[in-house]
C-alpha cells in the first residue's frame, strides 16, 4: 500500500447510493486543490460507482484497495476548489 | 455547519448539482427569505423554499383561508378553512420540513410595516394581488436595497421580473404608477387559472434559489411573460436607462412610502 499524506477521512459505509457520492462531495468540497481524502466504502456498488463519479467531476483516484474486513479504501485528490 | 446523513440524503439531488453542491445547500440553509402573500403565488413559492431546505422564511398573510383559495392555493387543505393563511402555511412547511423556520407576520403589508418586515431577510417574494401592495414592496425593497422577485398572475396569464439593487430596472422604472381603482382587475373579479400560480410562484422560488446560491443569470433587466393559451413565454428585455426612475434613479421623487387606495371591491371578503 503506497504512502499518501491524507488531509481528511470519510466513511460512507453507512449510507446508500447516492448518499454515497453526496457524502464524498462533501466532504472534498471542505478540502483545498491538491488535498487528498481517504474514503472508506463498501464492495458492490459504491465501489462501482463511487469512483467513476468522481473522475467524472475531474478528481483524481489515486488507489483502491480492499480492507482486512472486506470494506474497501478510496484515495482521491481534489482537483479544483 | 455539518450535514447529518439524514440532511445529506434529503438534499441528495441538490448537492449533487455541481451548481448547488454541499456549499450551495448551506447558503440555502442560512438563508433568510421573506414572501408576501400566501396566496396562488406564495403558496408554491413557500412550498419549494421550505423543500430546498431554505433555513428561514417569513410569510406574511392578513386573510384566513376560505374555501375560494383551495383552487390554486396548495399549501392549504380543506381542514383549514377559517385557519389564517400564514399559520395553515408554517404548518404545511414544517410538516414537509422540519429543518426550516418559519417567522409568520398576520397583517397586511402598509408603509407603516413593510421596512421592518424586510429588513431581516435576504430577498423578497412578492406574492401580493394588488397594485397598491405591490409598488409598496417595490419602493420599500429599492430603499432599503433588497433583492426583490415581482410576479403577477390573472385568467391565463403570468409575469415576472427580479430586482436586485444596481443591476437593472425595478418595478416602478417599467410600469410608472399603479392604475387607477378599478380600471383593471384583480384575480378575484377576473379569476385565474389554478395551476399559474404553481408554474409563476414556482419561478420566484427558482429566482430566489438561484439569487442565493449564485447559480446562473437573474430575471434582473427582463420581464417574462407568459400566455398558458397559446403556450408562450416571451423574455421581454426591459430599458436598462434606470437613471430617471421616481424611487431608483439617480434623483428619485419618491422617498417616502405611499399607501395606494385600493380598488374596494378587494378590501372585503
Amino acid at each position: 500500500m503506497a504512502e499518501f499524506n491524507i488531509t481528511d477521512k470519510v466513511d460512507i459505509t453507512d449510507v446508500n447510493c447516492p448518499i454515497t457520492f453526496v457524502k464524498t462531495k462533501v466532504a472534498l468540497e471542505e478540502l483545498d486543490d491538491g488535498d487528498i481524502l481517504e474514503v472508506r466504502l463498501n464492495d458492490g456498488e459504491p465501489v462501482q460507482n463511487v469512483p467513476r463519479s468522481l473522475k467524472e467531476e475531474g478528481h483524481k483516484v489515486l488507489e483502491l484497495t480492499q480492507n482486512d474486513d472486506g470494506t474497501y479504501r478510496l484515495i482521491v485528490q481534489k482537483v479544483g476548489d | 455547519m455539518a450535514f447529518t446523513n439524514e440532511q445529506l440524503e434529503r438534499y441528495s439531488r441538490h448537492i449533487i448539482l455541481k451548481e448547488v453542491g454541499a456549499k450551495g445547500q448551506k447558503k440555502l440553509s442560512q438563508a433568510k427569505v421573506l414572501i408576501i402573500g400566501a396566496g396562488g403565488l406564495g403558496a408554491p413559492a413557500a412550498l419549494y423554499l421550505a423543500a430546498a431546505g431554505v433555513g428561514t422564511i417569513g410569510i406574511v398573510d392578513a386573510d384566513e383561508v376560505d374555501l375560494s383559495n383551495l383552487q390554486r392555493q396548495v399549501i392549504h387543505s380543506t381542514a383549514d378553512i377559517g385557519k389564517p393563511k400564514v399559520q395553515s402555511a408554517k404548518e404545511t412547511m414544517e410538516a414537509i420540513n422540519p429543518d426550516v423556520t418559519v417567522n409568520t407576520y398576520h397583517t397586511f403589508v402598509t408603509s407603516g410595516n413593510v421596512l421592518d418586515l424586510i429588513k431581516d431577510y435576504d430577498f423578497i417574494l412578492d406574492g401580493t394581488d394588488n397594485f397598491p401592495a405591490k409598488f409598496l414592496i417595490n419602493d420599500a425593497c429599492v430603499m432599503a436595497k433588497k433583492p426583490f422577485s415581482h410576479a403577477g398572475i390573472i385568467r391565463f396569464k403570468g409575469q415576472l421580473m427580479t430586482y436586485v439593487p444596481g443591476q437593472g430596472p425595478c418595478y416602478r422604472c417599467v410600469f410608472k404608477n399603479p392604475p387607477p381603482k378599478d380600471a383593471v382587475p384583480t384575480c378575484k373579479q377576473a379569476g385565474v387559472i389554478g395551476a399559474m400560480g404553481g408554474v409563476i410562484g414556482s419561478l420566484q422560488a427558482m429566482e430566489a434559489v438561484k439569487y442565493i446560491v449564485g447559480a446562473g443569470d437573474l430575471l434582473t433587466g427582463y420581464l417574462l411573460t407568459f400566455d398558458a393559451l397559446k403556450m408562450e413565454w416571451h423574455k421581454v428585455k426591459l430599458p436598462s436607462d434606470t437613471s430617471k426612475c421616481a424611487v431608483c434613479g439617480d434623483h428619485p421623487t419618491i422617498t417616502e412610502l405611499v399607501d395606494y387606495e385600493q380598488a374596494e371591491c378587494d378590501m372585503k371578503k
